[in-house]
């Protein structure tokens, strides 16, 4: 009678663990059926190199919104990166105990602020900033990539804060004993040692600026040029969804699922590099 | 394990209420409405107020564009659909039509703009980009026009498109947001900015400017001298079931209108 109970239950969670699964694979299943027929008479080419976005004129060109994604994604990495490593490098090796205790918390909030109010943020403050110390309108690549960095601060910083903590203390007390200083110990066997959980980290971060939507739409402008400043206005992939998904009819909606099929793609293979990355990591 | 059998029956007693309160929700007379968001904070606003008098039927409305209101109109999913367009398309022909209200659309500038007055044709060129200077047109502000434009897709941006640009196409330099709202707040906030919102958003924050020398007010749209307006339509099939007969008839009764009109849409019927 108990071992029956047992079956049961055990089954009960497998089903529960299966359904989660199967939830992925019908959202994959559903943006490919929709995308791919029109990416097939479109032509991929066509689709990804396109420079014009006209749908009433049925043209559909994805690669301003592909170099956009791109520049923000990199922006904000270029911005949330150092800082982000620089926050955990104070936490793990400088900070007292009740200042890590008081930090890391604090930094971990960060991610539970909805993007919206990181958007408008950036649109009621950082813009009109950025207009009056750059110039152009404001609404750029710049302040999205500052938007965007902050918000991937506690991916990078967290997992980070990981990394370094899990560096034998023996490596540090080596590298002491042989004379080196506080920064030469961080630079030259702190962080190489932990850099593959800082890139696992960085990745991270990346697949969530490239995915955020809501506060990208309120800071870039959402314009449909392939920019050539950081101070340009640019529309990412996302955007374009997100925009144009409430009115799309017919070929209009299609080629927009065809969008998504593009970013699951780019996000597809951020995160193998990521399992390749902290694969090599157990290896090591 | 306390604490677990605590949290089963929370959990099953909220699962029950969430069922329950799905069920009695069922047993009344719907009309469901979608579409265009430009009237649909006003659609809410009579769906509420026809609900108090007719307690036996619930008005359901829903945004979703114009271009869906059209689809889910045709298709049947809705009882009325509902869009802002200067004129429809082809999959509309089966359905009925009633204009509801208009609504007219104003071009803004920043308050810190000089220009009061453009031309038709000095705003079709600004805005499908042959101008990019404001010196160009005569405005004694440096710098380069910026043009904010709505999403494709709106009917708000369908109407401009054929009133202004007509076979121009819209500027490749221009920025896009995706409410008449955040127009507003943009163009509020950058000195070089130029855009277009219903006239019933407007408030003091920006400057609409008058176009061949007619402000853009309702009473200009009223008169037809103000040209940039278009009309909000209701679309049903044939046929409808006498509750959405009812709502439209109620929609174009003085009450009805006079909330349109209070709220800065322009009423079809004289009240």
């Amino acid at each position: 009678m108990k071992y029956f109970k047992e079956i049961i239950i055990e089954k009960c969670i497998k089903l529960l663990a299966m359904s989660t699964i199967s939830i992925l694979i019908l959202i994959i299943f559903f943006i490919f059926r929709q995308g791919v027929p029109f990416l097939v008479k479109y032509g991929l080419p066509n689709f990804i190199l396109g420079q014009k976005w006209l749908p009433q004129e049925n043209i559909f060109g994805i690669l301003p919104m592909i170099i956009g994604s791109l520049w923000v994604t990199i922006g904000a990495l270029i911005i949330g990166v150092p800082i982000g490593v620089a926050c955990a490098i104070y936490l793990v090796e400088f900070s007292g105990k009740h200042t890590k205790l008081f930090f890391k918390p604090a930094i971990e909030l960060l991610a539970g602020i909805p993007s919206v109010v990181y958007g408008f943020i950036g649109i009621m403050v950082l813009a009109p900033f950025i207009r009056s110390t750059f110039g152009g309108s404001g609404l750029s690549i710049l302040t999205a990539s500052i938007v965007l960095g902050i918000m991937i601060l506690p991916t990078i910083v967290s997992i980070s804060i990981d990394a370094l903590s899990a560096v034998p203390l023996s490596y540090k007390e080596g590298s002491i004993a042989m004379g080196a200083t506080s920064w030469q110990t961080i630079v030259m066997v702190l962080l190489p040692a932990a850099r593959s959980g800082i890139l696992a980290g960085v990745i991270l971060g990346m697949g969530r600026a490239i995915g955020e939507t809501m506060a990208v739409i309120m800071v870039t402008g959402n314009s449909l040029k392939i920019p050539s400043s950081t101070l340009d206005s640019t529309r990412t992939m996302t955007s374009n969804i997100a925009l144009e998904m409430g009115y799309a009819l017919g070929d209009h909606r299609a080629a927009l699922f065809a969008t998504a099929v593009i970013l699951f793609i780019f996000i597809l293979l951020l995160n193998i590099i990521t399992m390749t990355v902290i694969k090599s990591k157990k290896t090591r | 394990m306390k604490f677990g059998k605590t949290a089963s029956i929370f959990f099953i007693f909220i699962t029950l209420l969430y069922f329950l309160t799905g069920i009695g929700a069922k047993s009344q007379k719907i009309v469901r409405l979608a579409g265009s968001t430009a009237f649909l904070p006003f659609a809410e606003k009579l769906a509420e107020h026809y609900m108090k008098t007719h307690k036996d039927i619930t008005v359901d409305v829903q945004g979703g564009g114009s271009a869906v209101g059209i689809m889910v109109a045709s298709e049947g999913i809705v009882d009325i659909g509902m869009a802002d367009m200067l004129s429809l398309p082809k999959e509309t022909d089966s359905l009925e039509k009633v204009v509801v209200a208009r609504d007219g659309i104003a071009i803004i500038v920043n308050t810190g703009n000089p220009l009061k007055n453009l031309t038709l044709k000095d705003l079709t060129q600004v805005f499908s980009g042959k101008v990019k200077e404001w010196k160009e047109i005569g405005v004694n502000l440096s710098g380069q026009i910026r043009v904010i434009s709505r999403e494709e897709g709106s009917g708000t941006r369908k109407s401009f498109d054929q009133l202004i640009l007509q076979s121009a196409r819209l500027t490749t330099d221009a920025m896009f947001q995706d409410s008449n709202g955040t127009i507003r707040e943009a163009v509020k906030s950058d000195p070089n900015s130029i855009g277009y919102i219903s006239i019933g958003f407007l408030d003091s924050s920006v400057k609409a400017i008058s176009v061949d020398g007619i402000v853009a007010n309702n009473e200009n749209v009223i008169l037809e001298t103000y040209k940039i307006s278009r009309p909000i339509y209701f679309l049903f099939k044939q046929n409808p079931t006498p509750e959405t007969k009812n709502f439209i008839q109620f929609i174009l009764g003085k009450e009805a209108q006079k909330i349109i009109a209070g709220d800065g849409l322009i009423p079809v019927v004289k009240i």
